[in-house]
């Protein structure tokens, strides 16, 4: 039923726009690599054993003791969803393109009713855990997969060394198999010279900084997701607390030259909100890059208080609607790129004005 | 019917394509169509650069230098320390005892580390705890056994016993 309801609907938990920082931090993930004993990992793996890890993990995920912590979970094979039902999955951070790609069979999703804990089976590892709380809630997310990761663990066979720790199939995830990230707004550092410089200082810290549409300076949209890269050697508590520290540098790096911007060109900083707002509020044709570079100047403004009237959370959703499997999805049937800008330009209308 | 792409010259190319069923329909003019080409085209190339290729790539500089032929294999499934160093994954967990001497070097350039500090699941760990104590009992009941102190033999194939039932 919820993964169902996932499909049609594209608000999805971390979309809230509430909590630590929700003006600047979009989202916070937490994501544990787990694997099965005795099985060969998925790209190995033969169908006969695919199957049964599948088997294993629905049991382990279906359980009474998961529910009653992570909340009602529907289980499905990828196989019984539309390709462009596993697009909006991908759109709305519910799966990876890899899964969604992946034609072979035996692939699983495990979603909870909010949508905050998904579990996809056989992807790269035999279980992918991940919790995505709105704003910045590293700390929470990482409890709650820890406490789905035990109950699971106590069904289930985990591959584990006492020196390697949580073995995985890739060496870059092994020991806590733990990757954490924060997706960010940060179009007033983007805009300043430094970008380059700033986003290079935070990779020899050991965090991997990428634009969540195109790369470094050619990010759109302002977006950006930053994550741990060290998985084995520090504590799971180290590696939240490190990206929760960072994160909260980079709010105030942001916040920094937000303030500038107002102080040295308040003018310039309306024409631009302004301008965007009336493009986003007028516009009937526009592509998905274009909607995302104003859109990122609306939530500027809104965080600003230069506008009023929109949400936060409108714009959450905004981000994922304006996606073209969604745009699909809304229009209820297949539609053409030229279509999709068209239906992307209505959809904006509405829901700004 | 104007190009989607520049808005300013006729379209005079007309694209459809079907991929995963989901099909998209392209109307260009012929300049912006040749852009789309080469596009299509370099699409094609395989990027050269993967994570597990540059794992790999990380294995050549390695002290243990990758030998196909006296290149261990793990017996649980089948992939082979060369293998390994060419795809940059590992085939399953088994494989990380498998070619553990050879490990290290590896582990230690990507995280810097080779000591898991964090989290010990509570089940596997403390498996793990038990089957450690199960390998020092038999090596102390071999002891006994060479030393033909019987009755200390019998004591401990009692306690190897009882902790292998445990672990059942």
């Amino acid at each position: 039923m919820s993964i169902k309801n996932a499909l049609s609907n594209p608000y999805t938990k971390w979309m809230e726009g509430e909590g630590p920082h929700a003006s600047i931090v979009i989202s916070s993930r937490v994501r544990l690599a787990r694997n099965l004993n005795g099985y060969s990992f998925p790209h190995l793996q033969d169908e006969a054993s695919a199957r049964e890890v599948m088997k294993l993990a629905g049991k382990a995920l279906l359980s009474k003791e998961v529910e009653q912590d992570a909340g009602k979970i529907d289980f499905v094979s990828l196989e019984d969803l539309s390709p462009l039902d596993k697009m909006i999955l991908v759109e709305k951070h519910l799966i990876s393109p890899q899964l969604a790609e992946d034609a072979g069979a035996e692939r699983g999703l495990a979603l909870s009713e909010d949508e905050a804990v998904s579990v996809m089976v056989n992807e790269e590892d035999h279980l992918r855990l991940q919790v995505l709380f709105p704003a910045l809630q590293l700390k929470e997310a990482w409890k709650l997969a820890s406490r789905v990761d035990d109950l699971l663990e106590s069904k289930l066979d985990y591959a584990f060394d006492e020196k390697y720790g949580y073995l995985t199939c890739c060496p870059t995830n092994v020991g806590t198999g733990l990757r954490a990230s924060v997706m960010m707004h940060l179009p007033a550092i983007a805009m300043t010279s430094q970008v380059n410089k700033f986003f290079m200082s935070l990779s020899k810290l050991g965090f991997v900084v990428r634009g969540l549409y195109g790369e470094g300076s050619q990010a759109k949209g302002g977006l950006f997701q930053i994550s741990n890269q060290i998985t084995l050697g520090l504590s799971e508590e180290e590696i939240i607390g490190n990206l929760t520290s960072v994160s909260c540098q980079i709010i105030e790096q942001e916040q920094l030259a937000r303030d500038e911007m107002r102080k040295d060109g308040l003018a310039q900083l309306e024409d631009l909100v302004f301008r965007s707002y009336g493009i986003l509020t007028n516009a009937y044709i526009i592509s998905s890059e274009e909607a995302a570079e104003h859109l990122s100047n609306v939530r500027l403004g809104l965080h600003m208080g230069l506008l009023r009237d929109v949400e936060f959370k409108k714009l959450n959703e905004l981000l994922v609607e304006i996606r073209p499997a969604f745009l699909q999805k809304l229009a209820g049937k297949e539609i053409d790129a030229f279509n999709r800008d068209f239906k992307r330009a209505e959809l904006i209308r509405k829901t700004l004005s | 019917m104007f190009c989607q792409e520049c808005q300013k010259r006729p379209a005079t190319v007309h694209l459809t394509q079907i991929a995963n069923n989901v099909k998209t329909e392209l109307h260009l003019c012929s300049e912006c169509a040749r852009n789309h080409q080469e596009l299509a085209l370099s699409m094609n190339f395989e990027p050269s650069f993967s994570i597990h290729k540059f794992l790999a790539g990380l294995l050549d500089g390695s002290p243990f230098p990758v030998e196909t032929a006296a290149s261990p294999q793990c017996p649980r499934c089948g992939l082979n320390f060369a293998r390994f160093g060419e795809i940059g994954r590992f085939g399953c967990s088994e494989c990380y005892r498998t070619f553990n001497d050879r490990l290290d070097p590896l582990i230690r350039r990507v995280q810097g580390n080779t000591q898991h500090t964090g989290k010990i699941p509570r089940r596997a760990g403390g498996k793990l705890t038990v089957e450690r104590e199960i390998d020092q009992l038999k090596a102390q009941l071999q002891q006994a056994v060479k030393d033909e102190a019987y009755e200390r033999a019998a004591e401990l194939r009692d306690k190897i016993r009882a902790l292998e039932n445990k672990l059942q």
